[in-house]
């Protein structure tokens, strides 16, 4: 479904992506792991078209992602951002609705309101909650919200950027598991980027390691712990010695 | 031969910088002027930023014209006194709010007060991944922010100045007749007559202008603003310095238009 093929993207002298290849069949859920500044996320922002990659190609369903009726291709897409990246102005319906209220996909307001709720009862989270502002709730339910607001318009595809971070483990957890549910229940192909572990584990159907801009590794989340790979195998036991430098 | 090199090198390389600068802020102006005229519009945007540039300004402005206006009687009427020229404080306040003082000052607290905002809001959206967000809804960035904003300042600003002129001139007013022993009839009556048609047109004419270019600075910091607070910062105060010295600089050219004949 998602492919890349041998993509290349220089910021300056800093070349961060060297020529990524990676397959995502359709319905499967990849976690791209890897350490901080590796190019998870210029990889997974190159696929909608927030960063332009220097060379290679990136195919959404054999066809070039930067190409053709870019509105049509975003709304296939839902997007859970690092820090929820919820507006700021909106109150939190209208964030989860945002998709519903404006543009193709624009319904009736009270049509748009309830979808919104349901959404936002998936997630774990009351009505109550919807009237209320970004900066009125807490990291863990502003996460819930960017869940909500990245499942609202039914997308074919789900980005997941750092979906833990910041987060207490409990909440991680919590958080992790809607991920895994909300994936599996819509048949969705999932595309997430961490170095969180718990969440490797909990989300993946498949695991990809990135570093100095390449793919070193993928295979089945069954084999991350026998992967035969240096880095994956320094990257998982969080160990200070091994081909990845510590300091960066 | 590079110690005498260097100076030229440096002025050489800070006048490519200030062309580059220039010509992303004119492309910036220009998509901007493109894509309000495309749809998709976006009118709730459109009605909060005017509400927001226009109404919420009031109170700023009725002060700042109104001070303005009631300094401007007293320095003319002590300027006036000393060739016997007293009696020309109705027409002068009147020509100087007008003309001048009422665009440029409406001009100046939008900048201080709109710019401001409207750059460190996009900022901040900009640095929390907000406009990212925006572009996978769907939905241009440029198209939901900035035209709506810049539109607001070019419609609603004019009526500002409108506005500021009145209670400027009354601020005159109110200092020539309580203070200066006036008559408030004759007063009024001298300012009606002294200003024309032309005078009031320039002055919106103005108004629109430094609308404009106060929305578009605070959107074209904002949206080219650097990471982290700092850059948030950065982009607040660029935004508010490019503003003022742009809409006293088009208030110069404008005047030089208008007035030159």
């Amino acid at each position: 479904m998602i492919r890349f093929e041998n993509v290349h993207k220089a910021f300056g002298s800093n070349r961060v992506l060297r020529g990524v290849n990676l397959h995502i069949p359709k319905g499967e859920s990849m976690v791209i792991i890897g350490g901080s500044g590796t190019g998870k996320s210029i990889a997974l922002k190159s696929v909608l078209g927030l960063v332009k990659p220097d060379s290679g190609t990136i195919l959404v369903d054999g066809k070039d992602a930067t190409k053709g009726d870019h509105d049509a291709f975003l709304a296939r897409f839902g997007m859970l951002f690092q820090g929820g990246a919820l507006f700021d102005s909106l109150p939190v319906w209208q964030n989860v609705a945002f998709r519903l209220l404006r543009g193709s996909l624009k319904r009736p307001t009270e049509e748009a309101r309830a979808i919104a709720v349901e959404k936002l009862r998936r997630v774990g989270l009351k009505e109550e909650v919807a009237d209320r502002f970004p900066a009125e709730l807490s990291g863990g339910m502003q996460k819930r919200v960017g869940l909500a607001r990245a499942i609202a318009a039914e997308p074919e595809i789900i980005f997941f950027d750092e979906p833990t971070t910041g987060l207490d483990p409990i909440m991680a957890g919590v958080i992790n598991d809607l991920i895994r549910e909300i994936v599996v229940e819509m048949g969705a192909t999932a595309m997430t980027i961490t170095h969180d572990m718990s969440s490797v584990r909990a989300i993946a159907d498949k695991v990809a390691m990135l570093h100095d801009g390449v793919i070193q590794w993928t295979g089945p989340v069954s084999d991350l712990d026998n992967s035969g790979d240096p880095y994956v195998t320094q990257f998982i036991s969080g160990s200070a010695e091994g081909p990845i430098e510590a300091v960066r | 031969m590079s110690r005498v090199l260097s100076p030229l090198a440096i002025l050489g390389a800070l006048t490519l910088s200030a062309l580059a600068a220039l010509g992303r802020l004119a492309i910036f102006t220009g998509q901007t002027f493109v894509h309000m005229i495309r749809p998709p519009f976006y009118i709730k945007e459109f009605g909060a930023a005017l509400m927001n540039v226009g109404y919420f300004s009031l109170p700023v402005i009725g002060l700042t014209t109104l001070f303005t206006g009631g300094a401007l009687a007293l320095q003319i009427y002590a300027g006036g006194a000393r060739f016997s020229a007293e009696a020309v404080v109705p027409q002068i306040v009147a020509i100087g709010i007008v003309r001048e003082l009422g665009p440029v000052m409406v001009g100046l607290m939008i900048a201080a007060r709109v710019t401001s905002s409207i750059a460190a809001e996009i900022a901040t959206m900009k640095v929390t991944e907000q406009l990212d967000a925006l572009v996978t809804l769907s939905t241009h960035p440029m198209k939901y922010l900035t035209v709506p904003r810049v539109l607001a300042g070019i419609v609603v600003v004019p009526a500002l100045v409108a506005v500021g002129n009145i209670i400027g001139i009354m601020g005159g007013w109110a200092v020539a007749v309580g203070t200066l022993d006036f008559n408030s009839a004759t007063y009024l009556q001298n300012t009606a007559d002294f200003l024309e048609t032309s005078d009031v047109v320039t002055s919106l004419a103005k108004g629109a202008v430094n609308g404009g270019i106060a929305t578009l600075m605070g959107c074209y910091y904002g949206m080219n603003s650097g990471r982290g607070a700092m850059g948030v910062g950065k982009a607040t105060k660029g935004s508010v310095e490019a503003a003022a010295v742009l809409i006293l600089a088009a208030n110069f050219i404008l005047t030089g238009i208008f007035f030159s004949s």
